[in-house]
């Protein structure tokens, strides 16, 4: 395993939800990202974000660590969960926010 | 950086033949589309397994050639 991989397994384990965007919350650089922000701030959780363009071997590692070719990406408790698309397809069916609640996600307090 | 519409429907309908595909440029700059697929490979999928066939049939153009492309795919009715 690479040490991108291992970092990235780090990641997704160390923390329960997990945003890999462009930019931060506060100043997201891409509308996908600013989008997938938006979804998770109205689900009403905690999450780390882990900006991929302060780190070339993040940004470059977890296209094939997930074997997902964009960027923004979800995962909660250590499994992908998907993109911006999926992610706006689960928020408005529900879907979403059943996950954050059956993997017994903290709310943000 | 552009791909013109015809161009991502082609390559869809090649991977999945039976697709049937919507695509709207978003922006009217050849460069952010939004594409809804249907097709019945996608189906007893997961959303990820889903559009990773989509992806797929795209040839690593996502995120590269193609920035902005909104997907959602269903099964046929």
């Amino acid at each position: 395993m690479s040490d991108a991989n291992e970092r990235l397994s780090r990641i997704v384990n160390d923390h329960d939800v997990v945003l890999f965007m462009k930019g931060t919350p506060l100043f997201p650089q891409c509308g996908f990202s600013s989008r997938a922000v938006a979804i998770l701030e109205h689900c009403g959780i905690d999450f780390e974000s882990v900006d991929v363009l302060q780190d070339m071997e993040i940004r470059q590692g977890i296209k094939a660590f997930s074997d997902w070719p964009t960027i923004p990406q979800l995962y909660v408790k250590g499994e992908f969960v998907g993109g911006s698309d999926i992610m706006m397809e689960m928020y408005e069916s529900g879907e979403l926010q059943q996950l954050l609640t059956e993997k017994d996600v903290a709310k943000a307090s | 950086m552009a791909m013109p519409a015809a161009e991502i429907e082609a390559l869809i309908k090649a991977a999945l033949p039976d697709a049937e595909i919507e695509i709207r440029d978003l922006a009217g700059d050849g460069d952010h589309y939004a594409a809804h697929v249907v097709s019945s490979a996608f189906a007893g999928k997961g959303r990820v397994q889903q559009h990773k066939l989509v992806y797929e049939a795209l040839g690593g153009r996502m995120g590269g050639e193609l920035h902005a492309l909104q997907l959602t795919t269903a099964v046929p009715n």
